[in-house]
């Protein structure tokens, strides 16, 4: 199976509202508008197996490295100073709060299953989309506009092997591993906030962290993070792999547009998906 | 009755409500040159892009070597298109690699060649392409022309069975435009590959294609030779004429030597009877002297004034010209006997010497410490009938060449 250019989907969902009475005619929008979202949703769903299908072939290893560095390594900067700010933050905040009830022995705890269980995961989840997710857009977008895409199909080079495979292994590969980074440099901002800065004792904060974190709660985060990858990685390579299937633009007008739905729907879906597998794994 | 290599049977395709093909029949035979002619806009493209499995026809049947595309399986599929290769009229290049890199990517990634016999391969291709100089650069930093001849270079590096060519030759300046098809002439005869081409460039094409299918109003409206296309009577060859006009008006104001005897062609072969036809030389001597003291756009306006007076004089009545040589004009008159054409070019010698050379000779300033420039204008008639070979007739009409002006600039006037 294979997903071609000519993908039905434009001209068989174009539904003539005219012929529908007015007072139908919102059900039929709204109708219209849900199929079309299940469609995409099934489409999206096809793409990713295909994806994932793809990832073992020729030359793969040193594509999926290159976009492990480009997705990945190229984030570490941001994803550490982001972190760092919300670890500070973090404690500060718990400080203050838990100082009130005679608990400031807690705030170790507090910071770090913060951070690991749901700041961690989301907020490197985010951080990505706006870096690196949107430049996967713009880029496969760019390619799709250009015939590039076209071009690897004439040679018989599959798109989705090429393009689209590296990439959702590399955000795999790339998001726990930044989630880690996240983690500790949180933890390590919430010691600076709330030792360093603050006077709470450096032991205490540490033996709280030994005490109430245990596995389960790094393996739920990681859990969340390659989920909140496979999400990122499909939408935005998704976005940008339609993007001249757009009804409502065309060109480069089309791939800014797709870049944008592509960070909002991520964004969206991280904290959607959260919900769901925090729910699932409490 | 030889089996098409590729058939179309009643295809249609439509783009949401719009038609682009329409009930398209075409075939498509092994080893030759094929044409795809058509106005801008018509969807040459598109066709092509069925051929290669890019878009699938919304109705209607595809046949490869007499089986439908729609009924192989993945594997017959995959080993169909693995003899096509694609030249993509936007070139189709990877922005983010080397020309190097994107000759090489469809070796790298479809065969089991060692990086040694790649690079073989592609230095190869890039000599023949005159690309060696810009092996490591970016498509972004090529010409448009280079970028081109880098998209040629790939799809030819397979040694493809089918190559499809959209409009290989569009952006070209004419030298690299024959070059470019003179490489697919050469090539297709070497490597016996079957091309197929989209083009625009009507006549230029003809001289490489065995065969010619003009897609018109969503329809092939014909297949055959170049020969048949010429005398082939259709609103469509109408649209050729207009779109060849438009080119001459936008571009040096003259038709191409093909061009010409392209129209020269139609117009004779339409003619049931033996009516006469007549054609004017013009030449204007030392016109290389006149580029090489003040420069070649004033040898250039210099023609320019000519081509327009000829144009005002002979265009009224059919006439059309073409530039045969650096200082040489050959206007054919289509409806004119010898008598009438001798009337008018003693009224257009007349008005040329009062009007035209003042004109030119205020454009041609000469710089001071050089020698005058005595040019001459020339103009001969020679009558031709539909049966006579117009080459002859246009040597005819140079033999018969008298004086009609005389262009004298002197130093720093």
């Amino acid at each position: 199976m294979e997903i071609t250019a000519d993908m039905p989907g434009e001209n068989e969902n174009k539904v003539n509202d005219e012929r529908a009475p007015l007072a139908l005619r919102p059900f039929a929008a709204t109708g219209r508008t849900v199929i079309a979202w299940v469609g995409s949703l099934g489409a999206a769903a096809i793409f990713l197996f295909l994806a994932v299908a793809r990832i073992p072939g020729r030359n793969q290893f040193s594509r999926i490295v290159q976009q492990t560095y480009y997705i990945g390594a190229s984030s570490i900067t941001i994803i550490m100073l982001v972190s760092l700010f919300t670890g500070m933050v973090l404690g500060l905040q718990s400080y203050h709060a838990l100082v009130q009830f005679g608990a400031a022995g807690a705030v170790g705890s507090l910071v770090s299953l913060s951070l690991i269980m749901e700041l961690g995961p989301v907020l490197t989840a985010i951080m990505i989309t706006a870096r690196a997710g949107s430049a996967i857009t713009a880029e496969i977008g760019i390619q799709r506009i250009s015939e590039q895409i076209d071009a690897l199909t004439t040679m018989r080079i599959s798109p989705i092997r090429y393009l689209i495979s590296p990439k959702v292994a590399a955000a795999v590969i790339s998001f726990p591993l930044l989630t880690s980074v996240f983690d500790l440099v949180g933890i390590l901002g919430g010691y600076i906030s709330a030792v360093m800065l603050l006077g709470l004792n450096g032991g205490i904060y540490l033996h709280s962290i030994q005490t109430y974190v245990v596995l389960s709660d790094i393996t739920n985060g990681f859990v969340k993070a390659i989920v909140f990858a496979v999400i990122v990685a499909t939408v935005c390579c998704y976005h940008g792999y339609f993007t001249h299937m757009r009804t409502d633009s065309h060109g480069a007008r089309a791939v800014g547009l797709s870049t944008t739905a592509a960070v909002v729907t991520s964004c969206v879906l991280i904290l959607v998906s959260d919900y769901v597998v925090t729910s699932l794994l409490v | 009755m030889r089996t098409p290599l590729i058939e179309f049977k009643d295809v249609t395709k439509r783009f949401g409500r719009k038609t682009v093909l329409d009930r398209v029949n075409l075939q498509i035979y092994e080893g030759e040159v094929t044409t795809i002619i058509g106005l801008s806009g018509s969807g040459k493209s598109v066709m092509l892009k069925h051929i290669i499995g890019l878009l699938q026809p919304d109705e209607g049947v595809i046949y490869f070597r007499g089986k439908p595309l729609a009924s192989m399986t993945k594997k017959e599929l995959a080993g169909s298109f693995a003899r096509i290769s694609y030249m993509f009229q936007g070139n189709a290049l990877f922005d983010s690699m080397t020309v190097y890199d994107n000759i090489a990517l469809p070796l790298r990634e479809t065969t089991d060649l060692k990086r040694m016999a790649i690079d073989r391969k592609v230095m190869a291709r890039v000599k023949q392409t005159e690309l060696t100089e810009a092996i490591h650069k970016y498509p972004s930093e090529l010409s448009g022309g280079m970028q081109k001849r880098a998209a040629l270079a790939r799809a030819l590096i397979t040694d493809p069975q089918i190559v499809l060519f959209d409009e290989p030759t569009t952006g070209q300046d004419p030298v690299r435009k024959n070059a470019i098809l003179s490489m697919i002439a050469q090539y297709q005869k070497k490597l016996n590959f079957t091309a197929v081409l989209v083009s625009h460039e009507i006549p230029d094409v003809y001289f490489i294609s065995n065969r010619i299918l003009a897609l018109y109003d969503r329809r092939i409206v014909f297949q055959g030779t170049p020969a048949e296309l010429e005398d082939f009577d259709h609103p469509f060859m109408d649209e050729v004429i207009g779109s060849l006009e438009a080119l001459q008006k936008e571009l040096t104001g003259f038709y191409t030597k093909r061009q010409f005897a392209m129209l020269n062609h139609m117009q004779l072969k339409r003619r049931t009877d033996q009516t006469p036809y007549c054609i004017v030389v013009f030449s204007i001597n030392r016109l290389d002297t006149i580029a090489q003291l003040v420069g070649h756009d004033a040898a250039q306006e210099t023609i320019n004034h000519m081509r327009i007076y000829i144009d005002k004089h002979f265009g009224d009545i059919g006439g059309f010209s073409a530039r045969r040589n650096t200082g040489e004009i050959v206007t054919m008159l289509p409806y004119s006997n010898l008598s009438e054409t001798e009337g008018i070019l003693d009224n257009f010698a007349m008005d040329f010497r009062q009007q035209i050379i003042p004109a030119m000779q205020a454009g041609v300033c000469v710089p001071a410490g050089t020698d005058d420039i005595d040019a001459t204008i020339t103009a001969g008639i020679a009558e031709g009938h539909p049966s006579m070979d117009v080459n002859a007739v246009i040597a005819l009409a140079i033999s018969q060449q008298k004086e009609i002006g005389r262009l004298n600039c002197a130093p720093g006037v």
